[in-house]
């Protein structure tokens, strides 16, 4: 019964393949695998924290102000999160720019923050959290695993190569938003087929 | 016994059928074909089959994924045919394959098929190619030589370096650029077949090309120049007149030929690319739904609307 609210996150209501939130960032930072990965890492601690600390004060924040209370609690995170990243990875930091402090406006966190953490128990959100995290997490790194692989014309994963350079000419477009766009797409169109195709049987 | 048959309108079917005018547009487009390979060699032959071959697979297996039969009605092969013709001469075979598949799976099969996309799946191929590999999609082989020398377009020589290509060479073709934007006379004499057997409207190539001529006389440029240069005669007669992207009223056909026609010449002359006819048809393709919506024509029997009424005549 618990699990479930852990799961639902990873395949059940994925935020970015079923929920179709939290878009932004994923154009902008799955360029590369790494970056992605700093990113979604960026997002779990920003969700977890910020959906615990919401759902332990849900009694206490006003209704007509809650919107710009949860702004407060997010973006205290956030802040964190990046004068960390500044200090101890400075070079991530520097590739991810302007993405890390808009972690604030991610529509993941606000929305489950305003769905889920606000209504429900500390536990149940942290759960949440947590599962929503890991979906976030394996879409990312899987669209970014496309769109390195078909712009750089290889599979490396933190300079570790993992399949060498397979063409000399990889396509441009993958880097730029298109690409990211039409990633997204073929992977929601994939999973969207089969369960059309389980609901048939 | 005569048989009395009773059936529901309509009665009398014209003989004209998707497959008729399909391969009535490949007839047409067998002089542009022949001019390409004459002036750009084999090589410009494989860049087409691989093209047309690609994108029947790719239909093929589109319509089998989505649980369709697959008619061979030709016009996958025409999209594979006009996307090969708009790409250069010395594109490598395995990138014009992906450009074919790119076209149908994305811009025809994902929008449901044949009928259904709202953009015109051979640019799409092209744009997709472009952002794809622009250095490739740049490269100009010179006409004649059968050779890797490369050469700039009429176009960029005119925008890089103000050199005028004589008239001639643009009609008739000797000149670099795409497999088949380069012979305007051979695109001309598949365009005028396709409007006298009235399967095309004459009006999207003429407003189209009209206001090109226009538009480039009032800025001062040369009109002719502006007219056979580039791929505005390829893509007014074959991609602007495609029945599915564009414009079903014969008003409306007018307002997308000079609407691409303005397109055409702020490219040209504003923008970063020397050529804007690809861009141009692709994104009248975005107003073609606007279009047909607004000028729709008077039912007949139904008075003509006015359009300024004032409240107090309202009622009678």
């Amino acid at each position: 019964m618990k699990l479930d609210e852990l799961t639902k996150g990873v395949f059940k209501q994925n935020p970015i393949f079923y929920l179709v939130l939290g878009l932004c960032p994923t154009l902008a930072v799955s360029t590369r695998v790494d970056n992605a990965l700093g990113m979604s890492l960026g997002v779990f601690f920003v969700l977890v924290c910020s959906n615990v600390i919401i759902s332990l004060f849900k009694h206490r924040i006003p209704p007509q102000v809650r919107i710009p209370c949860f702004i407060v609690i997010i973006a205290s995170f956030v802040t964190i999160v990046d004068l960390f990243m500044h200090g101890y990875a400075p070079e991530l930091h520097e590739r991810l720019g302007i993405y890390l402090p808009l972690i604030v406006v991610n529509c993941i966190i606000l929305g489950r923050a305003e769905a889920f953490a606000s209504k429900k128990s500390v536990f149940d959100s942290f759960l949440d959290a947590v599962g929503m995290s890991i979906g976030f997490m394996l879409a990312i790194v899987g669209i970014a695993l496309c769109r390195e692989t078909l712009s750089s014309g290889k599979i490396a994963i933190f300079d570790y190569t993992i399949v060498p350079t397979f063409t000399q000419s990889p396509s441009v477009m993958m880097t730029l938003p298109p690409g990211a766009f039409l990633t997204i797409a073929v992977i929601m169109a994939m999973i969207k087929y089969k369960a059309i195709r389980k609901e048939g049987r | 016994m005569p048989e009395l048959i009773v059936s529901p309108s309509p009665h009398i079917r014209s003989d004209v059928s998707i497959e008729k005018i399909m391969y009535s547009v490949i007839i047409a487009l067998i002089p542009t074909t022949a001019c390409g390979i004459y002036f750009f060699g084999v090589h410009v032959l494989y860049v087409i089959i691989t093209c047309i071959l690609s994108a029947l697979f790719t239909e093929y297996v589109a319509l089998r994924l989505m649980g369709r039969k697959f008619v061979m009605d030709g016009s996958a092969v025409i999209t594979g045919l006009l996307l090969a013709l708009c790409l250069p001469p010395g594109l490598p075979l395995w990138m014009a394959a992906i450009g074919a598949a790119f076209a149908i799976a994305f811009a025809k099969c994902a929008f449901g098929g044949l009928g259904h996309n709202i953009f015109n799946p051979a640019l799409i191929g092209r744009a997709f190619l472009t952002a794809s590999w622009p250095v490739a999609m740049t490269t100009w082989t010179k006409p004649l030589t059968y050779d890797a020398i490369t050469t700039a377009t009429p176009l960029g020589l005119w925008k890089m370096q103000n050199i005028a290509t004589p008239y001639i060479n643009l009609a008739l073709g000797n000149v670099s650029g795409c497999i088949g934007e380069t012979s305007a006379l051979a695109i001309l004499i598949g365009g005028v077949f396709l409007i006298a057997k009235r399967y095309i409207d004459w009006r999207t190539p003429v407003s189209y090309i009209g206001t090109v001529a226009v538009l480039a006389f009032a800025l001062g440029q040369d009109p002719l120049f502006h007219i056979l240069a580039g791929s505005l005669f390829l893509g007014a007669f074959f991609m602007a007149t495609d029945y599915v992207t564009t414009p079903i009223t014969r008003n409306g056909r007018i307002i997308f030929g000079v609407g691409a026609g303005v397109i055409v010449v702020v490219i040209r002359l504003i923008g970063g690319y020397p050529e804007g006819v690809c861009f141009s048809i692709l994104l009248m393709n975005a107003f073609t739904p606007l279009i047909d919506r607004h000028v729709r024509p008077r039912v007949y029997g139904v008075k003509r609307k006015r359009f300024f009424v004032s409240s107090a005549n309202e009622g009678d």
